[in-house]
This record gives structure tokens, sequence and C-alpha cells, in this order.
């Protein structure tokens, strides 16, 4: 791999160097590097691009890393990767994609990536978006996450997207069983003319389930947000989702979420908050010494972190 | 040492110029300095426009004989001027070390960091890493302020009615912060203060009432007339008699 190769996989997947455990890094549409354990398989599929990440039931405190990297231009990757989460396990799993595209053909990336979570397994999932280049290619990632979560399993799933990705459609739907639990947390900033649609939809089937679907993003300059989050109780069940918005410029962000109660027991809540910040959030800083743009600056990536 | 001269300030309430400010003319040259004064007074608008972020209408703020009026905040804070504001700014995100962080100007260590805390009365290790949102209490947003502003460690510093909020136990300990500031920052402190207590410690006593100064001098020859005479507001006199 060359240097923006390596950086590139830097950004999405904070690896220096080959980590530790099992991985798959996939580069401009191809295997570039694969390392399983005892525990952990990863098998390529077959019948279309992508791979089978399989987990042995009962694997403790293992990790996956499976970045994928585009760096020529024009390039249109889609994969399928499926995760099988034994049961009992509890595993980190880190994805992300970074492009770099210098060149004028669009580059893009779409991902579908299924989770099948069996009973009593626990995983953390991060994914990473990134994008990087001075040509006037558009760097387009399209990533979908359809999750499958098994009597008390547990998903926690941070996604990233802070810089350079021109358009984004991103997709989650989750289907939770009793005593399930799904934790989202979601961010994302946009600048230029990028265009970021968020889609989540969680269907909480079982009894006890629960999820927590929580975004933050920042929208600068001539960017657009759109924030969709639907949450259905069909059980006794706890739903929340939260999108918090920074606007700035002359971006536009909307965030609409929907609640449906199927079950007399479901409790639903939303909350949405859209605004510019706050006057006194930047004169406080200054009072400290920093100018308006650092001030700005501060309070962005605070929000962010 | 800060110099006002000639300060004025109005505001247009309901179509009708409203004057905030009239005429004030103040050499500050004392370690520690209290303004007091009715509410409405006008001391609020004059620690503001000292920190910048108001500008007078007419008048000159001098500090160590530089013409600091048109400075920005930013600018203002640069040359040594602190201020810890009366209703502390929360921030999503932010958490107590990264403020302490900027306050200090520099990547200060957690320990350094924790002795600032401790300094108000706060147990460090439960708060260097909580945000400074909504979550905490008003006394706790309260001592962070504070915290950030002896973490500057400026050569003027000044606190807009520090005591709001600090619950007794805090309180002696908050007269020790203010007593001890100008032997540690070597600076200048003025507070904005309605509490008998920190009328005790000051050099000078400022009394300021509908925009102007109606007394001043040390506390022996202010602090009597002030609770005696009737030029200060009944609020005034009975926010001064609450003990804390």
């Amino acid at each position: 791999m060359d240097t923006i190769e390596k950086n590139l996989i830097e950004q999405v997947a904070d690896i220096h160097k080959v980590p530790e455990g099992a991985y798959n890094i996939r580069s401009n549409g191809e295997l570039a590097g694969r390392n399983t354990t005892a525990n952990i398989d990863i098998v390529t599929k077959q019948d279309k691009p992508g791979i089978d990440i399989i987990i042995k039931p009962g694997t403790k405190n293992e990790s996956v890393h499976i970045p994928v990297v585009l760096s020529l231009s024009g390039l249109k990757d889609m994969v399928y990767n499926d995760f099988y989460i034994g049961e009992d396990s509890d595993v980190t799993i880190v994805a992300g994609c970074g492009i770099h595209n210098c060149g004028i053909d669009t580059s893009e990336h779409d991902g579908v990536h299924t989770f099948y979570i069996k009973k009593g397994a626990k995983v953390k999932y991060i994914e990473k978006h990134y994008g990087e280049g001075d040509g006037e290619g558009k760097r387009i990632l399209n990533p979908s996450t359809i999750i499958n979560i098994e009597d008390g399993g547990y998903m926690e799933m941070d996604s990233v997207q802070i810089k350079g990705v021109d358009s984004t459609k991103r997709d989650t739907k989750a289907y939770l069983a009793d005593g399930a639990t799904l934790v989202i947390h979601e961010k994302i900033m946009t600048h230029g003319t990028q265009t970021a649609e968020t889609n989540f939809e969680v269907d909480l089937d079982g009894k006890g389930s629960s999820a927590n679907v929580v975004s933050r993003s920042v929208a600068k300059e001539k960017s657009e947000q759109i924030f969709n989050s639907r949450i259905n109780g069909n059980n006794e069940c706890n739903g929340h989702t939260e999108c918090d918005a920074i606007i700035m410029d002359e971006a536009s962000v909307s965030a609409i979420p929907q609640l449906t109660a199927n079950n007399i027991d479901a409790a639903l809540i939303h909350e949405a908050a859209i605004g510019k910040i706050a006057g006194e959030q930047l004169i406080k800083l200054m009072t400290l010494g920093l100018t308006e743009a650092e001030a700005e600056e501060q309070i962005v990536n605070g929000f962010l972190k | 040492m800060l110099e006002l001269q000639n300060i004025c300030y109005q505001i247009n309430d309901e179509s009708r110029d409203k004057e905030i400010l009239r005429n004030i003319n103040l050499k500050i040259d004392e370690h520690l300095i209290v303004i007091t004064g009715p509410n409405g007074g006008g001391k609020s608008t004059l620690a503001k426009m000292i920190a910048g972020i108001i500008k007078p209408l007419s008048g000159k703020i001098i500090l160590d004989g530089e013409d600091i009026t048109e400075l920005s905040v930013t600018q203002k804070a640069k040359k040594g001027i602190s201020f810890a504001f009366q209703q502390p700014v929360r921030f999503k995100g932010l958490t107590v070390i990264d403020m302490i962080r900027l306050a200090a100007g520099k990547d200060i260590t957690i320990p350094e960091a924790c002795s600032y805390l401790s300094e108000v009365g706060l147990c460090a290790k439960d708060y260097i890493n909580r945000e400074i949102n909504a979550s905490l209490s008003g006394g706790e947003a309260k001592r962070i302020e504070i915290a950030m502003v002896l973490a500057r460690g400026t050569k003027f510093s000044i606190f807009d009615e520090p005591e709001a909020g600090i619950d007794l136990w805090s309180f002696q300990n908050l007269i020790q912060v203010f007593e001890n500031m100008y032997k540690k920052i070597k600076g200048q402190v003025l507070i904005i203060s309605h509490q008998e207590r920190i009328l005790n410690i000051a050099d000078r006593i400022i009394v300021l009432a509908d925009g102007q100064v109606i007394d001043e001098g040390n506390r022996e020859k202010v602090m009597p007339r002030l609770i005696k005479s009737d030029i200060a507001c009944p609020t005034l006199l009975e926010k001064m008699k609450q003990e804390v």
C-alpha cells in the first residue's frame, strides 16, 4: 500500500500498522490483507463481492478491523459484508471507508452490512467515513446497515463522518428481539455543498427491548442534512431518539423523528434541536483569549467529540 | 491600574433612550475592589464594558496607561482582563478540563487543572471530565467559572456576583479564594457583590446606583454609610442582611 492508502486507513480505522486480531483490508476493490484468529473467521463471498465475518460463540474481548480505502478516481465499489456474532460473545468491530479522489471522476463506495447478533452477544461497532483529495471528482459513500439482535443481545454503533465526503445516504434498519438493546451514536459534519441523509428505522419487536438513537451534527457553508429517525414500538419496550444539530452559514438541516407505538406498554420519546452557535458561548471563549474563529472551532469540535 | 474616564452608556428601551451609565470616572489601583449597589444600577454593564463585551457610548478605558476602549473581547482578554460571568455559559461536549486548559492558554496537566478546582471547593476527580452542560447545578457551574479565572491568572480579574448559587459551606472558601488571589496571581480583583462578607474584605468599595458612583472609599468609611443611610435601596439592604 502507498502513503495515501496508509493515511486513509489511519483516518478510518485509527491504526498505524498491521492491526492486532482479525482484519480484512480492501483497497480499490481488491483484497489487500487479511488475518483470521482461532475465534474469528473471515470468508470471501462466492456469489457477490464481500465477506462473511464469523465470530464463534463465547469469543471475548477480540476485535475485527475491516477498513476499505479507495484511491483510484472513478472507482465504484460495492460490497456486502455479513457479520455472524456467536452467542455470548463480546467483540469490537471497526469498519470504515476512506476515499482519496484527486481525479475528475466520481469515486463511490456502497456497503451493505448485515449483523446477525445471537443470544446474549455484545458488539461494539465503530464506523468512520472520511474523504480527501483535491480533484473535482465527487466522493460518495452510501452505507446500509441491517441489524438483527436476538434475545438479550446488545449492539452499540458509533458512526462518524467528519470530513470530505460529498454525498452520503446512510440507511440503518434494526430488529430487536426480547431484552435486546441497541445504542446508536452518529456524528456528522458537512461543509461546502455536501449532502448527508440519514435514515434510521428501529423495530422494537421483543419484550423489554430498548433503543437509543442519538445524532449530533454540524452543517457548515451550503451543505444540507436530513435526519430521519423512526422507532416502532411493537411490544413492551423503551425507545428514545435525539437529533441535535448546529447550523452555520447558509446550511440547511431537517430533523424528522417519527414514533409509532403498536403496544400500550411501548414508551417512546423523541427530541430534536437545531440552532446556531449561541452568541454567549462565543463571547465566553473570547474572554479566555480565543478569537471568534477559534471559539467557533472549539465549540464545534467539542460538540462532535 | 485601570482607569475609567467619563464612561457613558445608554440603551433604547421601548423607543426611549435610557441612561445606564452616566459619566463614570474611576481610577482603580487597589488589589481588591468591590462594586455594590441596587439591582439595575449599572454594575454588570460596567463589568461587561471593562471586558469588552459592551462598548461605551463615550469615554475611555485605560489599562496600565494604554487606551483599550476600542479593543475587542479577545484583545482585552489578551491584555490581561478576565471575566467570570454572573450566569455561567453551558457547552454541549466541552468538558471541565477542556475549559480549564483553554483558560490557562496551554495544555496544562490534569493535576494542575485539579488544583484550580480544589481551590473552589470541587472534588476534582468527580468533575474533570464532566461536560459543562445543563447537568451541572448552578453552584457547580459557578465554581468552575471562578476556577477558569484562577487558571487564567491575569492582571485584572472581574467576578460578576460570584456568590450567587454558592452554598453556605463553600462561601468561606470563596472568600479565601479572593483573599489569596492577589498573592497568587499578583493581579487586581474586581468583584460585583451584595454580600457583606465580600464587602468586608474589600480594599475599596464603590457604590453604583442609577448609573452613577454615589459613594466610594475604603470599607471602614463606606460600610457604615451604606448600612445606615438610605442611599441604598431596600432590596440591597435586604440582600446584605441575609447572612450566608
